[in-house]
């Protein structure tokens, strides 16, 4: 029975594997577990059965609620023993088990009784245990012994009162709130830690009051902590409190620099590099405030342990990206970290050199990061590749060493994230730097040669498809293309079909020997490989003369496709095979709408009342369905836009009615959708009254009344208005809503016979200029932009006034003029002084529209803007300017 | 609660990537199967790495990991991607020595295993939900390693059996050496 682990004997000649947990089993554990009911209780045996339990857990196992419950009423009878060890463990499994509050009542008088024992040990971790399980109910009844317990002499008491403290404020703020007092006294002990531990605890109490924060910062900055980690927890603090002030006072030197620049000068370092951290991070930061701090980053570059070079290098890579200057001091102990044993902090390192270096230190680091590269993992060289990418941007001169080295990397060994990543470069290279562009091109192409995945080989064809012919000499490019339609997979092969079709419609003289390619490939054993020879052979013109491509093939071939993947998808779907072949156009350009319910669920779920229909049809065909399935609407052609539900109603009102306004050519239909929340009513005949006469354009032509409108079950009523066709006519419409009310007896359901009319005033709504431009995205901006041209390019500049930052500027356009945002321009990075956003749409009468709106702001948070526009009608390009001058 | 320095967890795996003892303080991973899946990329990560004279420091995930080994054992603690790196490597550092001070010496993995209360013991006093109790590792040890019995015990609890079982014990420990 004293035996202590089971299979001790039997292993040990085994030494190597031998565990003292071999072969444990959860069922054989929890029968000894009995031993806890012993009525001479052996501590040492106890405390080994309690181990086996933890190890258990500790692996990963679970035990079921009986299980638990079991294990947790024998361990309460432990607290007999008085061997210190064993109470150890019991404290430890307790809070493993985590027992439920109809449980806890077992140990919560031997847990207070320890509470208030004289061995320092019981009552530290008795706090703990009881904090970790109780409720609030017992929080009051122990409340008097945890104040004492945080102003106890013995440290290990203090803290774990006010660990514990720190926990508890989550769930029961209101009494941890009390021990303000106690806490402040703490905040002054002579034990390291407690003092942490009070500080953290302080804080958290005063943490939503300003001025309290401001106190106890000033304060404790004029230098009475002794604690390392309670000074790093004052510097963060402090900075807190400089990032707040600092929108109050412009003027002057920064508050609490000093207590910062002092730290830098601490004896631990922990707090050195939280106080240099805290400065690189200052808002608006001067390179006079930084220089102290980037110097004791620097010294922590050349220190002996690893942790201290990786958290400078971390912190000044971060610099580099706004302060690229500052940190060039730091480029030579910097370069010798690219020989650095932890590759993390050598692919910091070069990022960062790659950041701040200069045109002439380029070709030097370059043959560096050559040899560094061939022994770091993938995810370290796709960072690596960035960093070079957008330093060739920088130094477009550079391009053919960096090109060259890109070129060299593709060709090693590499998964396919990386030599993604190699490819993107290279194609982003090519389409901004035009000297870059023949030799990158070579480069693909050798690439493609030998390249096992499918999916870059297919965008590279594509690429070279539209880059190709418009080189010097785009014959050398046709037999890497051709080659592939021999060596490859099918996929690959309908590609590069495609883009042999590309150069023979762009590449007049080669048109003759591309036909007799493509010709070749109609013998091909994979069905898509010859449907699209056979269907670039038609459109290129079955003779293969060398006569020039007309340009709507052109446009086929090349013109991007402006709809929405999922929609073409949904309507090829929908699609029934009949004499009328299927029309592209028919196809809705809109992006998906927001569904209506997604946005409105939160917070209104639970009462299920007083929010607005949730979720009548949302997409547009939905919409378009139920409008066309109304006779009155039937007539006014196809719908262009439908906008987001708009609230006509505060949340929580009797009625709730929002809007959707369906945007036709000639008509706009304002859908009203309306929910009743009062049990008591029914409504009949609702409908809304609309008084267009600031709208003079407008004209009601129709209205749906709405026959009855039961609690809690939304319907819809409409109203039609007739506008000049095609024009973006704008307006400001007020709503009436008018019903019949009738009681309703909540315990029958019964309405009564009898209604009285009423009305309801509802918010205004106006029809916008956005109203009338459609969400659609390019896929490609830039080539979208070129191919649109300048023609009717409109461009000029407008004064934003002040702003909170760049983001709400930006987000301001946007939603102004209710276009799609591409290539996630959206997105501003947080502090940047300048911002290029690109927008693109389709405005009624299905006019292409493009839009490059380059922002900057300027010392007192002015916003500048330069909004360019190209479109397919200048009118158009006009009436953006309009809609931003007038917004 | 942000602003306070947080560890995420602290991992003690052996030379196969294996649990030996591990705390989790961070709802990050809330299962069984996540927190496994966890271990083995840090272990693999590193596990070729030289932790052996100073602590070394990774970041994956959005996560610091600062680690440090003897022997078979593998040491670990884990932080957000904003923490000081400095402040992790002194919990770390801790934790490595207390584990040393407690098992005397002979740091591995069978006698962390026979002594794992005492490691179990020692992450309960460094860190509490995930705020940071204490970093001096004779301190964390003094804390674990006090195996004596309470002074108000009564000595008639100490059965003579149970002083030969104990004697036993350490006669059989002292001849498998």
């Amino acid at each position: 029975m004293a035996q202590p682990f089971l299979k001790k004997d039997d292993d040990h000649d085994d030494e190597a594997d031998y565990s003292p947990f071999l072969g444990i089993e959860k069922g054989a554990v929890l029968q000894e577990a009995r031993v806890f009911n012993d009525h001479q209780l052996d501590p040492r045996r106890c405390s080994q059965v309690i181990t086996k339990l933890l190890y258990l857990l500790n692996q990963g196992e679970t035990f079921t609620k009986v299980e638990a419950t079991e294990v947790f009423f024998a361990v309460t009878k432990l607290f007999q023993s008085r061997d210190l060890g064993l109470r150890r463990m019991v404290y430890v499994i307790i809070k493993e088990l985590s027992p439920s509050a109809d449980e806890v009542i077992i140990v919560t008088s031997s847990l207070m009784k320890d509470m208030t024992s004289k061995t320092d040990m019981y009552r530290a971790n008795a706090i703990r245990v009881l904090c970790r399980i109780t409720d609030g109910t017992l929080l009051t009844q122990i409340e008097r012994y945890l104040k004492q317990a945080i102003v106890d002499k013995n440290p290990v008491v203090a803290s774990a009162a006010l660990v514990s403290g720190i926990h508890l404020l989550q769930t029961n703020p209101e009494i941890v709130k009390r021990w303000s007092n106690e806490v402040q006294e703490a905040v002054q002990s002579r034990a390291a830690l407690v003092q942490f531990h009070a500080l953290a605890l302080l804080h958290q109490i005063r943490q939503n009051d300003r001025l309290a924060v401001n106190k106890l910062v000033s304060s404790l900055t004029k230098g009475s902590v002794r604690s390392p980690l309670a000074q790093c927890l004052l510097i963060r603090y402090t900075s807190q409190v400089i990032r707040e002030s600092a929108s109050n006072t412009q003027t002057g030197d920064r508050p609490f620099y000093d207590f910062l620049e002092g730290c830098l000068r601490h004896k631990a370092e922990m707090v050195i590099f939280e106080a240099a951290r805290a400065i690189t991070e200052l808002n608006g930061v001067t390179s006079r405030e930084l220089t102290p701090a980037i110097t004791v980053l620097q010294l922590f570059l050349s220190s002996t342990k690893p942790v201290l070079r990786f958290a400078a290098v971390r912190t000044l890579n971060k610099v580099a990206m706004t302060h690229p200057i500052a940190v060039i001091n730091c480029n030579i102990d910097m370069e010798s970290l690219i020989s650095d044993q932890n590759r993390s902090i050598a692919t910091l390192a070069i990022t960062t050199l790659l950041k701040t270096g200069n045109e002439s230190s380029v070709d030097r680091l370059m043959k560096q990061i050559t040899t560094f590269m061939s022994d770091i993992a993938d995810e370290f060289k796709i960072v690596v590749i960035e960093a070079i990418r957008s330093l060739c941007l920088k130094f477009p001169l550079k391009h053919r060493s960096l090109m060259n080295f890109l070129s060299n990397i593709l060709r090693e060994e590499g998964g396919f994230e990386y030599k993604k990543a190699i490819v993107d470069s290279i194609v982003i290279l090519i389409r901004d730097i035009p000297e870059a562009k023949e030799s990158g091109l070579l480069h693909l192409c050798e690439f493609i040669e030998d390249c096992e995945f499918t999916y870059l080989s297919t965008q590279i064809l594509h690429f070279l498809g539209i880059e190709g012919p418009k080189t010097s000499d785009p014959s050398k490019y046709i037999r890497y293309i051709y080659n592939r339609v021999h060596l490859e997979n099918a996929t690959v092969r309908a590609g590069a079909v495609s883009t042999l079709a590309k150069f023979g419609a762009m590449v007049d003289s080669l048109k003759p020997r591309i036909f007799v390619l493509l010709r070749r490939c109609l013998f091909d054993t994979d069905d898509e490989v010859r449907d699209r020879a056979t269907l670039y052979l038609n459109t290129l013109g079955t003779d293969g003369a060398v006569v020039e491509t007309g340009e709507d093939v052109k446009e086929f071939l090349f013109g991007s496709l402006d709809i929405p993947l999922v929609n073409l998808e949904r309507s090829l779907k929908n699609y029934e095979p009949s004499e009328e072949s299927f029309d592209i156009n028919s196809v809705p350009k809109e992006v998906k709408i927001q569904p209506l319910a997604e946005k409105k669920a939160p917070g209104k779920k639970p009462t299920g009342l007083g929010g607005p229909p949730p979720g009548p049809p949302s997409t547009i065909d939905a919409y378009e369905k139920l409008l066309l399935s109304i006779p009155e609407f039937a007539n006014f052609g196809k719908l262009f836009k439908s906008s987001a539900p708009v609230e006509l109603t505060e949340a929580e009102t009797e009625y709730a009615v929002n809007v959707v306004k369906h945007i036709f050519d000639g008509h706009v239909v304002f859908q009203y959708n309306c929910t009743n929340t009062i049990p008591e009513q029914l409504l009949e005949n609702v409908t809304v009254i609309v008084d267009a006469s600031e709208a003079e354009e407008f004209a009601e032509v129709a209205s749906k009344p709405l026959r009855s409108l039961p609690y809690d079950s939304p319907g819809q009523t409409f109203v039609a208005f007739e506008k000049p066709e095609g024009v973006p006519a704008v307006g400001k419409f007020s709503n009436m809503l008018r019903f019949i009310v009738k009681e309703v007896d909540p315990s029958t359901g019964e309405a009564e016979d009898d209604g009285v009319e009423d009305e309801y005033q509802l918010e205004e709504l106006e029809v916008v200029a956005a109203d009338y431009m459609l969400k659609v995205g390019v896929s490609n901006f830039r080539n979208a932009w070129e191919s649109m041209g300048p023609d009717c390019e409109r461009v000029d500049e407008y004064g934003l006034g002040p702003r909170e930052n760049l983001a709400e500027a930006v987000n301001a356009v946007i939603n102004l003029l209710g276009m799609q945002p591409c290539e996630g321009t959206e997105v501003v990075p947080s502090n940047s002084r300048s911002h290029t956003c690109l927008l693109s749409g389709v405005y009624i009468g299905n006019v292409k529209v493009l839009v490059r709106l380059q922002f900057g702001i300027d010392g007192p948070k002015d916003v500048a803007m330069k909004l360019a526009v190209r479109s397919e009608d200048e009118a158009v390009s006009d009436v953006i300017h309009e809609i931003v001058a007038s917004g | 609660m942000e602003l306070c320095p947080t560890i995420k967890n602290i991992l003690l795996l052996d030379s196969e990537g294996k649990r030996i003892a591990v705390k989790y303080y961070s709802d990050d991973w809330p299962t069984n199967a996540a927190k496994e899946a966890f271990e083995k990329a840090v272990f693999t990560k590193t596990q070729k790495t030289n932790a052996r004279t100073e602590a070394e420091i990774t970041m994956f995930d959005n996560y610091i990991v600062v680690y440090k080994f003897v022997q078979d054992l593998h040491f670990f603690v884990t932080g957000g991607e904003n923490e000081n790196e400095i402040i992790l490597a002194t919990v770390l550092q801790g934790f490595f020595d207390a584990v040393g001070l407690l098992l005397r010496g002979t740091e591995d993995k069978k006698e962390a295993l026979e002594n794992l209360d005492l490691i179990l013991l020692c992450l309960d006093e460094i860190v509490d939900g995930s705020i940071i109790l204490e970093t001096d590792a004779n301190v964390i040890a003094g804390k674990v390693d006090s195996h004596s019995m309470d002074a108000g015990a009564p000595l008639s609890e100490q059965t003579i059996t149970q002083a030969l079982a104990t004697a036993r014990e350490h006669l059989t420990r002292s001849l498998l050496k």
